[in-house]
């Protein structure tokens, strides 16, 4: 199962690191949102995976007995998806607000803040 | 404890929350002042606590190290949250005048908080993650004031510091992510203990230069840092001078925290990597400074050029260079947050922060043209500013590490500081106005002239201080470069102590 999410970890990062080598900003959105997915499931996969075991603990007990599923991971992809879906947010409608305000969104003719003969 | 380390994050933000409820009228902005001052209160409790006690230590919510969430102060993260409050104090004093109604409508004064409350939970947390949400807390504030007001400029800037620091976060999530499948912790002075105890010592040294690419982005080292310059000189003066006072040092300290504490299994490896960088993060800033004709991307690219210093201190990992880096970050604040306020009251009175369209200030400012030499001759290392010891230090440990080659980088990288401070001079001040105009300070109302000079002047008096008197403070830069070099009190403090 490992290994099955460390493929898939690979194929997005590769499919991320492609479209965000785009000068079209929008594509290069798209490629931090895989990369970011990838990130989620690289954390998920390295706190082990184990299935069919939910992490309880029995009554009068102060650990769980045998091997349970490892929660840390879970809360931490939790937490990381949602900072990322609320940057992810500001940066597309950052995105939308550059096209109207300065016509494109191909990252080379972005040169407004640093033209290119300063005068 | 617990309280006292964790009033400089909680101040911030009341105080932000406050200035949003209160952001249509004069309040907001005397909210933002009066959360700075408490923080500077607080942070100045928690520094005497730390010289009295060491390392001091807290679990939050109660829960032992290295289960909970960790606040941990060692001398470095109490001096820089000390410093962190006084910039806040500077700063938002000259925001007062500074940001216009229009912008504080939007809530200025409120993300100024949010982000002063991210870059200390930044310096004090002892947790991992903890450090990645503070970093978030930090970027979604930094990137709210970068863009507000919307101009074109802004907007450009703020795609490219959006986009590549985002990219740097992914980057950290995933280092964390591995970190925490080798060891099973995340707590620092765990990882501390565990990972030299790993069996895969090189799969610890990828993650390490995933870390070092992560926080080289937001420390802006070269050859990551292409997002600084070309979104520090957009937004207004006072979120320039708290970006570039604050937000690349919290990277550098990051750098610092993790090589010193818990990547020092492979330092022939690492920290070449990091001496490397370091004199090429100095040299390209400094030659990229003295392309610009423009005050706020000269000064843009000198931060770049100064973070270079900071990691040669820590790529020597000499403790006099430890020494040097510390003594460097902190002067570094004061003096890099201090010039870009200065381009803001040239800007006011002059009219633009272009070296062509403006002069004169020489001749009808003479006051600000005395508070930008201060700041000034202190970055390029004139003595007796704080520059210069810092200088001194870096290059001394350079020397004795036996590396004359980095010493004489460091030694030109200063002389071409003069260059650009010069330029500034020669053409801003000096030189007449190209319309003739008289820059005088006494267009502006009395009230914010007051506002806009007083931190000037406070921060101007700071360097003076350092410079003149830098006895105590190399001293504390000692006692600081004792605990990183040496990290047994640190993880005693964490893991000894229960909620």
């Amino acid at each position: 199962m490992e290994v099955l999410l460390s493929c898939l970890v690979g194929v997005l990062v590769a499919a991320a690191i492609y479209l965000m080598l785009s000068r079209d900003l929008l594509r290069f959105l798209f490629g931090l949102i895989l990369i970011s997915n990838a990130a989620n499931l690289a954390i998920f996969a390295s706190g082990r995976l184990i299935t069919g075991a939910p992490p309880l603990i029995e009554e009068g007990q102060d650990f769980p007995m045998g091997e349970v599923a490892n929660a840390l991971p879970q809360a931490l992809v939790l937490t990381a998806i949602v900072i990322g879906f609320g940057l992810f947010a500001f940066a597309l409608t950052l995105t939308l607000r550059a096209y109207r305000s300065l016509g494109t969104l191909d990252t080379d003719e972005m040169r407004v803040a640093e033209p290119k003969d300063p005068t | 404890m617990s309280w006292l380390l964790s009033l400089p994050i909680l101040i911030p933000f009341i105080a932000g929350v406050a200035a949003f409820l209160l952001k249509d009228g004069p309040g907001g902005r005397w909210a933002s002042v009066l959360g700075s001052c408490a923080m500077l209160v607080a942070s100045a409790a928690l520094m005497t606590t730390v010289l009295a006690e060491g390392v001091v230590a807290g679990q939050m919510g109660g829960w032992p190290a290295p289960f909970g969430i960790t606040l941990v102060a060692d001398y470095l993260s109490a001096v820089m949250v000390v410093i962190t409050a006084i910039t806040a104090v500077a700063v938002s004093i000259y925001a007062m005048a500074d940001v216009e109604a229009r912008i504080a409508r939007l809530g200025y004064h409120a993300l100024f908080q949010v982000l002063i409350a991210g870059v200390a939970g930044a310096f004090l947390t002892g947790d991992l993650f903890n450090l990645y949400v503070w970093f978030e807390v930090m970027l979604i504030a930094s990137f709210g004031l970068l863009v507000m007001g919307g101009s074109k400029e802004q907007i450009d800037g703020g795609v490219k510091y959006v986009a590549l620091n985002l990219v740097s976060t992914i980057l950290f999530l995933t280092g964390i992510g591995l970190l925490y499948g080798m060891t099973g912790t995340l707590n620092m002075a765990d990882l501390a203990v565990t990972v030299p105890t790993l069996e895969n010592q090189g799969l610890v040294t990828v993650v390490a230069m995933m870390f070092m690419v992560a926080f080289g982005v937001k420390a802006a080292v070269f050859p990551l840092f292409f997002w600084l310059p070309a979104a520090y000189h957009t937004p207004a003066f006072s979120t320039s001078a708290v970006f570039a006072g604050l937000l690349t040092k919290v990277g550098v300290y990051a750098l610092m925290r993790m090589f010193t504490l818990v990547f020092v299994g492979d330092i022939s490896f690492t920290h070449e990597i990091l001496l490397w960088v370091a004199c090429f993060t100095m040299v390209t800033g400094v030659l990229g400074a003295a392309a610009q004709n423009d005050f706020r991307k000269i000064l843009s690219f000198h931060i770049v050029s100064q973070i270079g210093y900071m990691i040669l201190g820590l790529a020597l990992m000499t403790p006099l260079a430890i020494v040097g880096a510390v003594f460097y970050l902190v002067h570094h604040i004061i003096v890099k947050a201090n010039l870009f306020l200065v381009a803001g009251v040239a800007q006011k009175i002059a009219g633009s922060t272009e070296l062509k369209k403006i002069g004169g200030l020489y001749a009808f400012a003479p006051l600000l043209a005395l508070l930008f030499l201060v700041p000034a001759f202190s970055l390029a290392g004139f003595p007796p500013l704080s520059g210069f010891w810092a200088k001194f230090i870096l290059v001394r440990a350079a020397l004795e590490d036996g590396h004359g080659f980095v010493a004489f980088v460091a030694l030109a990288v200063g002389a071409l500081t003069i260059f650009s401070m010069t330029k500034i001079w020669a053409e801003a001040f000096w030189s007449p106005h190209p319309e003739n105009q008289e820059p005088k300070l006494s267009q502006l109302e009395p009230r914010p002239r007051r506002a806009l000079l007083l931190p000037i002047a406070g921060l101007a008096v700071l360097t003076c201080i350092i410079g003149l008197f830098p006895e105590p403070f190399v001293q504390f830069a000692e006692g600081s470069a004792a605990q990183l070099l040496d990290s047994s009190a640190y993880v005693e403090a964490v893991l000894g102590v229960q909620g």
